[in-house]
């Protein structure tokens, strides 16, 4: 520890000097603080050594030692890695089809096979990850933003505006996914992610705002928020710096579960050819057209599919991951 | 006068119909000189104060009538922008728990950066600096290297210490600790009180001391007010009410203090329990627990009588506080 040595407290310098990381410092801590207060705040230098921890990087700690963050994020890099850059596993071309090639097997340079119109299966799965991908981090991103700002504003400031968004929110909650999926998206011509991605936004932001809500609420009853008020802080202030940073795990991580819903989501849309469309290639729409010749030739489900349950689960246990790192009250 | 209270009445509204939290409470303070308020949990001591400082939560909370004088302008009166800028600068609070009022997720250096970022504009880096001269102030050991500490790496007694720089820091001129030492450990307490009363003492700041120690009053306050169900019942200058209480209450409080010549004997304790603020009983508010009450108590709320026969100014909110104080 680069703490000066201090010969006028030995007892307590002891106490400091075995932090290592994760246990045995919190250890120390405690120690530390113990033998302070035996002290009676004798004046010494009475800091528990190494580096200060925050929520964040205390979060950050438990999750590298934690498998299932570490497998699923090693996943999800890899997912958004083939997602920016396909062309490193994949050499082929996603629309180059040869019509001859229906449904065959497994052949050398193409180890998923061929499907219906015969394009390669293993180069329409890597490029399936890009529309994937894609739609689930802008849905979320853009879900989590409106979502937590104006639940933010609605928990924070409560009143008329709160009951408004309350019951405009609950009204968002009452359109089933899939038949409003088939009514606002079938009237949709554009052939890009964002028609999708703007809908699964619109059903989306509910959720996260009475997260963010509910969280800004238990937040601001904290007497840190009335001590920063007492000092003379403003609203602005109180918000931003001392209210969010203290309501934003739980967005998170809800946030981080949806993101694998999503992407889910958008995949149910495509198969109902209501998502994505051809000459986007997305899995959704793959598993579509599998899904009719499945006696025939299950290869062609078989990688989309499993690809697809794959993405949806790592998502799925990353945000699981970052919940246990992030509530206390489960550790 | 630094701070004049006068009649405020403050209300919540609760399921159980309006609670009558403060009910004309008149104190004030003058500079250098330390006021404690003295009074069990739900005697509306925290309330005052929170009205005073204007952060009462309204609603349920609603200021249902008097004046708040702080140099001679009625805060009541004034725009919240105005009054959240004379928040910190020129009166602040301490609080009781200083774990609970210090944000978990910000350094204290931070925190106590953050006064000078709003109140006077500083840069993040030269708010820091200040930082660690406040820590230093109040004997902080290794002011520079514990200002990136969070609130939890630091003991009890070390983050009242950081509450209170944190009070301070502007110099303003009226300080009000609500309850500053009860989380702490009793050899820590005092050193907290007099560090408290030291810089008050250097910055000639008033004081407001919220508490139900009596130990804690006697060594620092100047005068105390004693409140019970939202009423000063008596107020005294501080010698003046531990030689002789003019009010059954406070004498039932100084009864209730454990001492070293009654060991073996029954600790006297006040019969009874406070009342229920949204019924409180007619006449003096007191009386169901009285030792002393006759008919009188049980209908006539009792005025502020002017203590006389004593050299300084006292009041007493008594029916017989000639009785009691000669009693």
């Amino acid at each position: 520890m680069p703490e000066p040595y201090d010969p006028l407290q030995p007892g307590d310098k002891e106490a400091i000097a075995p932090t290592g990381a994760g246990g045995p410092m919190d250890l120390a801590i405690e120690e530390a603080e113990s033998l302070e207060k035996t002290l009676g705040d004798a004046p010494g230098p009475s800091g528990p050594g190494g580096k200060a921890r925050s929520l964040w990087s205390d979060a950050w700690h438990q999750l590298r030692r934690n498998p299932v963050f570490v497998v699923s994020a090693l996943l999800i890099a890899f997912l958004v890695v083939i997602a920016i850059w396909p062309q490193l596993i994949a050499s082929g071309d996603p629309l180059k089809c040869d019509l001859s090639k229906s449904q065959e097997g497994s052949a050398p340079g193409h180890p998923f096979g061929y499907d219906t119109q015969g394009c390669d299966v293993y180069t329409r799965t890597v490029y399936g990850a890009r529309a994937s991908i894609t739609v689930g981090v802008c849905a979320t991103l853009g879900a989590a933003l409106l979502g937590s700002l104006l639940g933010g504003l609605a928990g924070f400031f409560g009143g008329w505006g709160d009951a408004t968004l309350s019951r405009v929110a609950d009204i968002f909650f009452g359109i089933p996914v899939i038949l409003g999926g088939l009514v606002f998206l079938s009237v949709v011509t554009s052939t890009t992610v964002w028609p999708v991605v703007g809908f699964i936004v619109l059903l989306g932001w509910p959720q996260i705002a009475r997260i963010a809500r509910g969280s800004v609420i238990t937040a601001k009853q904290n007497d840190y928020v009335q001590a920063a008020r007492a000092l003379g802080a403003g609203n602005t202030r109180l918000l931003l710096r001392h209210v969010a940073p203290n309501a934003v795990a739980p967005v998170i991580v809800v946030a981080t579960i949806a993101l694998g819903t999503y992407i889910a989501l958008e995949a149910t849309l495509s198969f109902l050819g209501v998502g994505l469309r051809p000459p986007t290639v997305s899995w959704g729409i793959d598993i579509s057209n599998a899904a009719s010749q499945i006696r025939n030739a299950p290869h062609m489900l078989l990688w989309p599919a499993g690809a697809l349950s794959i993405t949806v689960l790592a998502f799925i246990m990353l945000g699981d991951a970052v919940r246990d790192a992030l509530d206390p009250k489960l550790r | 006068m630094l701070l004049e209270v006068r009649d405020l009445h403050v209300e919540f509204r609760t399921r159980d119909g309006v609670a009558k939290a403060v009910n004309g409470v008149n104190y004030s303070v003058d500079e250098g000189e330390t006021l404690a308020v003295l009074g069990e949990s739900g005697s509306g001591k925290s309330v005052t104060a929170q009205a005073v400082m204007g952060i009462l939560d309204v609603p349920p909370g609603r200021i249902a009538g008097g004046e708040i004088l702080f140099k001679g302008r009625d805060l009541l009166r004034m725009k919240e922008d105005e009054r959240r800028r004379v928040r910190g600068a020129h009166m602040a609070m301490i609080f009781q728990d200083a774990l609970s009022a210090l944000n978990p997720v910000l350094t204290v250096g931070a925190q106590l950066g953050e006064m000078f970022e709003v109140h006077r504009g500083m840069s993040r880096k030269d708010s820091r600096a200040r930082a660690v001269e406040l820590m230093d102030r109040v004997r902080i050991p290794a002011a520079r290297q514990r200002a990136g500490d969070y609130p939890h790496q630091f003991s009890g007694g070390m983050r009242q210490r950081i509450m209170i720089a944190m009070a301070l820091a502007l110099e303003p001129s009226l300080i009000i600790a609500d309850e500053p030492t009860t989380a702490l450990d009793v050899t820590v307490q005092a050193q907290v009180m007099d560090l408290l009363a030291e810089l008050q003492r250097e910055l000639n700041m008033g004081l407001i001391l919220i508490t139900h120690d009596l130990g804690v009053v006697a060594d620092v306050a100047d005068k105390i007010a004693v409140m019970y169900a939202g009423r000063i019942v008596e107020a005294a200058p501080v010698h003046e009410l531990y030689r002789a209480p003019a009010h059954p209450y406070t004498r039932g409080l100084l009864d209730s203090i454990p001492r070293l010549d009654q060991m073996g004997q029954e600790l006297y304790a006040i019969k009874g329990l406070p009342p229920n603020l949204t019924a409180i009983p007619p006449g003096c508010a007191f009386n169901p627990r009285c030792p002393m009450a006759q008919a009188i108590c049980r209908t006539d709320v009792p005025p502020l009588y002017s203590v006389t026969g004593t050299p300084a100014r006292r009041t007493s909110a008594c029916h017989f506080w000639k009785e009691c104080l000669g009693g």
